[in-house]
């Protein structure tokens, strides 16, 4: 064969690119919302898992910053650039990531309008939008506010995260960081007390002085023994928090004079203010009408398609997901179910069995991890999940410098390894 | 020449050749069951390790499905994999082993 001739062939044998093939043997079309832990999860597991699936992926974002280990940012031991992923690796097998925003699903007639002006017809649809803030849910705190007293709850493109850090490094030896605590449910229940003590973590090195101020709408939360013993160990009086019972649900910001306002009207007035108010499920869900009464998305918990319009399997921060958190393991461990509950019912077959999962680290310090770990399982009527008897649990409690220090470890290891799950 | 043969022909290894592009994994690599995919959040892409994380693609099956045993029993210095191993079934550890056994 002449030189010629092969490259003919070679770029013919091109042409019948993943999708195009797929399209041309008249594949089911998955169309995938959200490029986070759940809709990356899911793109990746239907390519990997599916081949005869058509996947596309709509996100905004060119490239995904993860919420977990933004906290490590926060404290100084990692770099934006460390969190930060994108999208070549779906690409390269075989998902056509469509960078634009999904503003509405019609889940009759199965299509999705893009801001761009384009609409996308799907066979099946998972959507993982994750979440919305509640601007107006704590009086003062808009838009506006937030650029002043950063939430630096959803990612987006990090601006939100530099910017507390940039507070964090102007702020003197001696000031107060004060942090507004949400009542459940809200993403990532260990996360605000994680953000605690890492933001101790950097003080402690390099404005000893100050203290941490955390006012919360609750009176428990997330491994809350093992982040006390851990803040007791490393941070001994740097950090104070307040309960629901001693008045420390805040209800109204003043960004500009620096003021968390609670329930019974103390006004503390902090010199970096740290939001994370009241949360919901993305505006997506809302506007297609799939959320219920409290914001977010019922779901079938063996489908996670949504009450309100089978044929869209809902997953991630933006469901209610029974006793599970919204955590990012959650959300990809869900997302294949939901791909392979979505592909057994375009085959006509029966819908998978398998427990769902989830492996939570939280850093108290830079050498210091804490976990819990979820096992859990749905009904069989798709409408209860429930965690499996006598697994799972937290960290065990005690003087155990060495599994702290090797849960520090493995947590990094984690991160290394569920990434490359998602984006490799 | 081969690809004039593949493509001109069809046949066996006609189909070989779409089904590599249309990302069907050969048999020796399975893509991991839904119940072994929890077992990649820590445990490294197709279960290969991630740094002090080991590897669970290619062990022996019996040595996994003895630390498995350990695990759940409480018997085996863990952090965390005593808390995993003790949610799933005897089923499904059999096909998780299994699958991580196969993988080169």
């Amino acid at each position: 064969m002449t030189a010629l001739r092969r490259r003919a062939l070679l770029s013919a044998a091109a042409a019948l690119s993943v999708p195009a093939l797929a399209r041309a043997q008249g594949a089911a079309r998955l169309l995938v919302i959200g490029g986070g832990f759940g809709g990356a999860s899911a793109a990746g597991f239907a390519r990997r898992n599916h081949p005869w699936l058509d996947v596309a992926l709509v996100e905004p974002q060119p490239r995904f910053v993860t919420c977990p280990y933004a906290n490590l940012v926060l404290a100084g031991e990692r770099r934006m650039e460390e969190i930060t992923h994108g999208y070549d690796g779906l690409r390269a097998r075989g998902v056509r990531v469509i960078q634009d925003r999904a503003e509405e699903i019609d889940p009759v007639a199965r299509r999705v309008r893009l801001r761009g002006g384009e609409t996308l017809s799907y066979d099946r649809l998972i959507l993982s939008p994750g979440i919305a803030i509640r601007f107006g849910a704590l009086e003062g705190y808009d838009e506006a506010a937030s650029r002043v007293m950063p939430h630096a709850w959803i990612a987006g493109d990090g601006a939100q995260t530099r910017l507390l850090r940039r507070q964090l490094e102007a702020m003197p030896d001696g000031g107060v960081v004060g942090l507004a605590i949400p009542a459940n449910p809200f993403r990532c229940p260990p996360g605000p007390y994680e953000r605690i003590s890492l933001i101790a973590h950097y003080l402690k090195r390099h404005k000893p002085r100050s203290k941490i101020l955390a006012l919360d709408a609750k009176d428990a939360f997330s491994k809350q023994a093992l982040f006390q013993d851990g803040w007791n160990a490393l941070y001994p009086g740097m950090i104070e928090w307040v309960p629901l019972a001693d008045d420390g649900r805040v209800v109204r910001v003043d960004a500009r004079e620096g003021v968390l306002e609670t329930e019974f009207g103390t006004r503390h007035r902090v010199d970096v203010g740290n939001v994370i108010p009241p949360q919901s499920a993305a505006r997506i869900a809302v506007a297609s009408g799939l959320t219920d009464a409290t914001g977010w998305v019922p779901v079938d918990t063996r489908t996670f398609e949504a009450r309100a319009a089978p044929g869209v399997h809902v997953v991630g921060d933006a469901n209610i997901p029974g006793p599970m958190p919204k955590s990012g393991f959650v959300a990809s461990s869900t997302a294949k179910q939901a791909v392979a509950s979505a592909a057994a019912l375009l085959r006509g077959e029966a819908v998978p069995e398998a427990p769902y999962f989830n492996t939570c680290y939280s850093h108290v310090g830079a050498d210091y991890g804490i976990s819990v770990v979820n096992v859990f399982r749905p009904n069989a009527e798709g409408t209860a999940i429930a965690e499996v008897p006598n697994s799972g649990g937290v960290s065990p409690r005690g003087d155990l410098p060495e599994q702290r220090r090797l849960e520090a470890r493995y947590a990094d290891d984690w991160y290394a390894s569920i990434t490359a799950d998602l984006f490799g | 020449m081969g690809w004039q043969r593949a493509i001109r022909g069809g046949g066996l290894a006609g189909a070989a050749v779409l089904a590599a592009l249309a990302g069907a994994a050969p048999a020796r690599s399975q893509p991991a069951p839904l119940v072994a995919q929890g077992c990649l959040g820590c445990h490294g892409p197709g279960g290969a390790g991630s740094g002090s994380v080991p590897g669970l693609a290619g062990r022996d099956r019996a040595e996994l499905a003895a630390a498995m045993a350990a695990f759940r029993a409480n018997e085996r210095p863990a952090t965390i994999m005593n808390r995993i191993a003790r949610g799933y079934t005897e089923a499904e550890t059999a096909a998780a082993l299994d699958h991580f056994a196969r993988r080169p």
